[in-house]
């Protein structure tokens, strides 16, 4: 679900969260979801703890907050999900409003609530403040195979430019009278799946004549050595950290 | 001195047994402007491809400078040869435009503060200067077409071949990339369909038609001879 | 499918990500050796487009459309190793630049979403191809079956991963009803449409196609185009018989069923009253005597109607969204 658009999220800013390189911000945006997930759902004040943090953040960030709300929409179906809980949930033994409810499942509801906003929220400003070409970077810097960021940045390249071309051959389907309504007239449709495959395969084979005629050698080369400094990693880990803390004491007074 | 370029018989079949190239031979001298005109199908794309080796054919031979094209010296012939390819989406496939000029240099060892210089030079001799930060899929066609253009010649090579470079370009992206296209020294063999183009850019003009090099001769004089044009499916939009 | 942060336990996504991890390195290794030094570019530019295909709206019934998953396709196109990696590409970039699913969530979300519908996918399209014959209709076929399962699969993953991380009081067998339940339907259009992409490619570049290498140009020309309308209807025979087989397993477990009937999980319990009254209350169908055949029957028209009434639902929340079929 939601897999289909080619917009990222990225909102053109020029704020000190838009700087950090983005290994630091990849980094961070990881290990602090990851403090999330672990927090115990019974500490209600802790999630109120990182929803401030990530609050800052967005303050900081200066991503409009109705852009970070707006952009929630992608977990509705998981949130829809979890509101059921109180009421599907094994074991009913609350009574409330004259409905019986199950106080596990309201806490099933809670938990997946408040780390499904708070994890989608990390994502979004990660997504919002550093381009995508730069995500991809970031893990190429935090040792992820280079082969694996090579390619993600190739799809990303011609993410568009395949996207583009799937339009335009529905605009010229469109414009033949192609409304399709049923399964069984889905063939006009899959035969352009099948034309884009083969271009797009046709491409990757004309890019890396591209490359071979610049050098290419089946090594992706080195073009951009700069690391993050101590600093930028002691901005970017401070939000972690407070996290962690948060979980560690969220811990210790359950 | 010796020539910037020498084909001699070259010959080639695709795998599935179309042939493309039948004997084809010709020489580009230093400095000198070649435009190579011809039909859809009649080898030329393909003959760009041997000319820098990503196409390798057993009969005929290729010459760059003082040097046979052979397995051996493959990296050095793709420095001196500049293929500039017909889709600028082909030839641009780094996440910016600075990436993607770097790619070749890198590719060559070359790093650092000189890379960074290569880079700026290689883009201030297409007039795109500006354009480091950006990313290839935002840019108009023109500048993709220079940013292309860039991207060879980040590799100082010793020879052009651009393939179409004019398709698709509205008339002021066209009158730009003549004007980068005139102010290089290095010699250029300019495959293209834009006759008014090949007239301005270069004194001397190839003709090929099913594999074969068909006419080769001062631009304006091929252009002049109707006959000729017309027997291998190319016009002028107007009289000379 | 993109779940978000949370939705299993920690564990569960701890566990689910070193697997993963450990099958893209492995993916990785052999896509290397595949495609070797072509691998930067092809796998990349391919990776564009089963993200693109994942935005090929397809119509599913009165004008209502569900788009591709793509993971069983992306496997007989590409091989399972390459389609594995780069689906998994596709999912972990989801994620990081469209937020969608979690980033904790990733272990499982590139299990459920790449690993099992490319390699469960390839290895079901390689059972098929040995039973069906050695033709282009064969190799069809067996991508419409295979692309059709490995949604199930990965349906059925993803309850077993329920089965250990749930994080709320939602039993075992109630999840795996509802998530394979609809995902049989899904994977009709997904089979389908499948099917119809490598026919496509076989068509104009039989060489592109990894699933089909072993065929020579005299049983390419074999069997052209898939009968559409067969292929709906036989999809349709399938999932009604699963969906007979989800009801028995789900007489051992009587809450089980009462949960896909009532709730996929999106739905509100509300329908409990109902369907309540209906003539299929408790699973036994009014007038047939036989209990196995009237629990089947219930079953069947269980399963349907939770699934109209999920894509009821669906369309009214997410009026501009694709529905996920």
């Amino acid at each position: 679900m939601g897999a289909g658009h080619a917009h990222t999220l990225y909102v053109h800013e020029h704020s000190p969260v838009h700087r950090l390189p983005p290994e630091t911000k990849v980094l961070s945006a990881f290990l602090f979801v990851a403090a999330v997930a672990v927090t115990p759902r019974e500490a209600i004040w802790a999630f109120g703890a990182y929803a401030g943090i990530e609050a800052a953040l967005v303050g900081f960030s200066r991503v409009p907050a109705r852009f970070v709300l707006s952009r929630l929409i992608a977990v509705a179906p998981f949130i829809l999900f979890a509101l059921f809980l109180p009421f599907i949930g094994e074991g009913k033994d609350v009574e409330l409003l004259g409905i019986s409810l199950s106080s596990e499942g309201t806490w099933a509801m809670w938990n997946i609530l408040a780390k499904a906003t708070l994890g989608a929220t990390a994502s979004i400003l990660l997504a919002a403040t550093t381009e995508v070409p730069e995500i991809v970077k970031g893990f190429g810097r935090l040792r992820v195979p280079p082969v694996i960021t090579a390619i993600a940045s190739f799809m990303i390249r011609y993410l568009e430019v395949v996207a583009e071309e799937l339009g335009r051959m529905r605009t010229a389907m469109t414009a033949r009278g192609y409304d399709p309504r049923w399964l069984s007239q889905a063939r006009p449709i899959a035969s352009s799946a099948g034309t884009l495959f083969v271009r797009s395969y046709e491409r990757g084979e004309r890019v890396y004549d591209a490359m071979l005629s610049r050098g290419y050698t089946g090594v992706m080369p080195v073009i951009d050595s700069r690391t993050a400094s101590a600093q930028d990693w002691a901005v970017a880990l401070m939000f972690p950290l407070l996290a962690a803390a948060t979980a560690t004491i969220a811990f210790v007074t359950l | 001195m010796s020539n910037a370029l020498t084909v001699t018989d070259l010959h080639y079949a695709y795998p599935d047994g179309q042939v493309a190239l039948k004997g084809v031979s010709f020489t580009v001298k230093p400095g000198e402007k070649v435009a190579l005109l011809g039909p859809n199908g009649a080898g030329k794309t393909t003959l760009a491809h041997h000319l820098n080796g990503i196409r390798r054919s057993d009969r005929g031979r290729v010459e760059v400078e003082d040097l046979v094209l052979e397995d051996s010296n493959l990296a050095e012939i793709r420095k001196k040869v500049g293929l500039v390819f017909q889709n600028p989406d082909d030839q641009l496939f780094m996440p910016t435009v600075r990436d993607d000029v770097a790619f070749g240099p890198a590719n060559l060892g070359i790093t650092g503060e000189h890379l960074d210089g290569v880079i700026a030079r290689a883009l201030a001799d297409v007039g795109a200067q500006d354009l480091q930060t950006r990313v290839p899929h935002h840019l108009s066609g023109g500048e993709r077409r220079r940013v292309a253009l860039a991207t060879v010649l980040a590799m100082s090579p010793s020879i052009l071949v651009l393939d179409e470079p004019t398709s698709g370009l509205d008339p002021a992206g066209r009158r730009e990339l003549i004007g980068v296209l005139e102010s290089l020294g290095m010699a250029q063999l300019v495959i293209t369909h834009d006759l008014p183009f090949a007239l301005e850019l270069c004194d001397r003009t190839l003709i090929m038609d099913a594999g074969r090099i068909v006419a080769d001769g001062p631009t304006r004089e091929v252009l002049e001879d109707e006959a000729l044009l017309r027997k291998h499916r190319l016009e002028l939009p107007y009289r000379i | 499918m993109h779940a978000p942060d949370g939705f299993l336990t920690a564990g569960t996504a701890v566990a689910t990500g070193a697997i993963s991890v450990g099958t893209v390195s492995v993916a990785l290794k052999q896509a290397k050796e595949q495609m070797s030094e072509k691998i930067v570019p092809l796998a990349g530019v391919t990776a564009a487009f089963i993200f693109a295909a994942q935005m090929f709206n397809f119509p599913v019934a009165a004008g209502t459309t569900g788009h591709l998953l793509g993971g069983a396709l992306a496997a007989i196109l590409l091989g399972p190793h390459i389609g594995a990696l780069v689906v998994t590409i596709v999912v972990v970039v989801q994620a990081l630049a469209f937020a969608d699913g979690g980033l904790t969530a990733l272990g499982y979300n590139v299990l459920n979403m790449a690993v099992i519908p490319a390699y469960g996918g390839f290895a079901v399209y390689s059972g098929f191809r040995k039973l069906l014959p050695k033709s282009k209709g064969g190799v069809i076929a067996a991508t419409g079956l295979a692309a059709g399962i490995s949604v199930v699969l990965a349906a059925a993953a993803f309850s077993i991963q329920w089965l250990f991380g749930a994080s709320a009081p939602v039993p075992f067998d109630t999840v795996f009803g509802a998530m394979v339940g609809i995902h049989i339907l899904i994977g009709i259009g997904e089979g389908l449409i499948s099917a119809l992409t490598v026919g496509a490619v076989l068509a104009s570049r039989p060489d592109l196609v990894f699933g089909a290498r072993d065929l020579d140009p005299a049983q390419l020309q074999e069997s052209g185009k898939v009968p559409l309308r067969a292929f709906i209807i036989g999809g349709l025979a399938v999932t009604l018989l699963v969906a007979t087989v989800v009801s028995q397993f789900a007489v051992d477990n009587p809450d089980g069923l009462e949960f896909v009937a009532e709730d996929t999980g999106f739905i509100s319990s509300a329908q409990e009253h109902s369907l309540g009254g209906s003539i299929f209350a408790d699973y036994a169908t009014s007038g047939i005597n036989n209990e196995t055949l009237s629990l089947a029957i219930a079953g069947i028209a269980g399963v349907l109607i939770t699934l109209a009434v999920g894509y009821g639902l669906f369309r009214a929340i997410r009026p501009r969204e694709r529905v996920p079929v």
